[in-house]
């Protein structure tokens, strides 16, 4: 069956998820307005600002129904803004957010953007190739729910995780052409 | 681990597609902006029309401005240097300042070199008013650009005229031969290496912003569909009468720059608009985007 997955196109880094898409052979569509969310089957949530996504998704009206698709088992993936977005704790911060993922996430939690930083990610989930992960102002999980699954830690915190069909990381694999985590993202879609 | 490659540069300037960056000079002006949704805040001690009334030279913002700016908010905050002036780059950037601009906002401190940013940890962005100037700041190290505009003055027409130029140029170039190339990057003062980059994406390498005369939540649209990544607004916000109403509309506007139903329906009761200048009034001497190289 085709699939449908939705990149969440209120801000940020949507073009580079649509592209990691298409190089799957994926069907994908960018979503502005509640309206684009018919006929998808997953959803993107990409790196941007947390603060003005979020608004725009309240705004727009998109919160409330988003959260509810992926509550009853769309699957949603995260990343660095799209992560901070789908906790359910923003440290110091009551900024909007979707809340779906039982965890706690510390904004900026490297610094500033001179601390910004690219490594190579030992993640067992993705194979014994290390993956290349790309930490841009990015924030870390410091606190998960017995229901999470940590994948990847930098400096003993937690900075990709699973919640059955949520997927979220820190880091963004849409600035590299490491295409492994879009392609373990699919796999909730079987 | 590696820090301040340019993956990371570039990287930063992705993650504020789509979004709109203010100007702001004090922290209460940027809680707004942050509050309004804006994607980061350029602090600064005056905005362009400010400058621009003020005349005399402008440099760096006083550093305590800025430090106050980055303690209040949580978004991205970038400064503006003068062109050329690396040590006031330097002084940014070791204040964690996000990103710089090395603006014509500012008097220029060197009459000949653009800042070479290839060296810095800090991502730059810079101004351009043709393809040329755009992929000689890329060469020197920007990981963003955006078009000049003329700073200030409430009027978009020069940030239209050099977004569709850039744009022309683009089109061109990846039109060509491949014989005509390099012929292309000789008129165009533009490397080499950068415009065959151009030509395989059919784009800029960098993320490419509008700046420069945007005052309305329409003139954001506009540049959208002109194809930029995303919006500055500089003196646009806080000279206008209800500033944090203003901000909101224009990033709802970035955002749904194709419904202009619900154009119409932010378009309304702004209050007032910042007073527009004129381009022909300004004298020559006086127009911002001729500075740079």
């Amino acid at each position: 069956m085709a699939r449908r997955v939705g990149v969440l196109a209120l801000q940020g880094a949507f073009r580079e998820h649509m592209a990691a898409l298409s190089r799957l052979g994926v069907t994908a569509c960018e979503v502005r307005q509640l309206k684009d969310m018919n006929g998808i089957d997953a959803m993107i949530i990409p790196g941007g600002e947390s603060t003005t996504i979020g608004k725009l998704l309240n705004e727009g009206g998109i919160l409330a129904p988003l959260r509810a698709r992926i509550e009853t088992g769309m699957p949603v993936y995260g990343s660095c803004a799209g992560l901070i977005l789908l906790c359910k704790e923003i440290e110091q911060s009551d900024q909007p957010r979707i809340g779906v993922l039982n965890a706690t996430v510390r904004r900026n939690a490297f610094g500033r953007q001179v601390d910004s930083f690219e490594t190579d990610l030992d993640m067992p989930v993705l194979g014994p190739t290390p993956m290349p992960a790309v930490f841009i102002r990015a924030p870390v999980i410091t606190r998960v729910g017995d229901d999470v699954t940590i994948l990847a830690k930098v400096n003993g915190l937690a900075v990709a995780v699973r919640q059955g069909n949520i997927l979220a990381t820190s880091f963004h694999p849409e600035l590299t052409p490491d295409t492994r985590i879009h392609e373990f993202f699919l796999t909730f879609l079987a | 681990m590696e820090q301040g490659t340019l993956r990371l540069k570039t990287g930063l300037a992705e993650m504020l597609k789509g979004g709109v960056i203010m100007d702001v000079t004090t922290p209460e002006q940027a809680k707004i902006a942050e509050a309004a949704g804006a994607c980061a805040v350029m602090a600064l001690e005056r905005v362009p029309a400010d400058i621009r009334a003020a005349g005399g030279v402008a440099r760096m913002a006083d550093p305590t401005i800025v430090k106050k700016i980055m303690d209040t908010v949580s978004i991205p905050v970038m400064a503006k240097a003068r062109i050329g002036h690396f040590v006031e780059a330097r002084i940014l950037e070791a204040m964690g300042v996000d990103y710089i601009d090395e603006s014509e906002v500012l008097t220029p401190a060197d009459d000949k070199y653009h800042i070479d940013k290839r060296d810095f940890t800090v991502p730059f962005v810079c101004g351009c008013r043709n393809l040329g100037e755009a992929l000689r700041r890329i060469a020197e190290g920007a990981a963003m650009i955006r078009t000049k505009g003329e700073p200030g003055t409430g009027n978009v027409v020069e940030a239209v005229r050099h977004c569709r130029q850039v744009m022309d140029e683009i089109r061109q170039l990846c039109a060509l031969p491949d014989a005509e190339v390099p012929n292309f990057a000789k008129e165009a003062g533009a490397p080499l290496e950068i415009c065959l980059a151009v030509r395989k994406e059919g784009r800029l390498p960098v993320v490419n912003f509008a700046a420069g005369g945007i005052a309305t939540p329409a003139d954001a649209a506009m540049m959208m569909h002109l194809g930029c990544d995303g919006v500055f607004v500089g003196s646009g916000i806080f000279k206008s009468g209800d500033p944090a109403k203003r901000a909101k509309a224009i990033v709802q506007a970035v955002t749904n720059y194709k419904d202009y139903a619900l154009l119409a329906e932010i378009s309304r009761d702004l209050g007032e608009a910042m007073v527009g200048i004129d381009i022909s009034s300004i004298p020559a001497g006086e127009r911002m985007q001729e500075r740079g190289w």
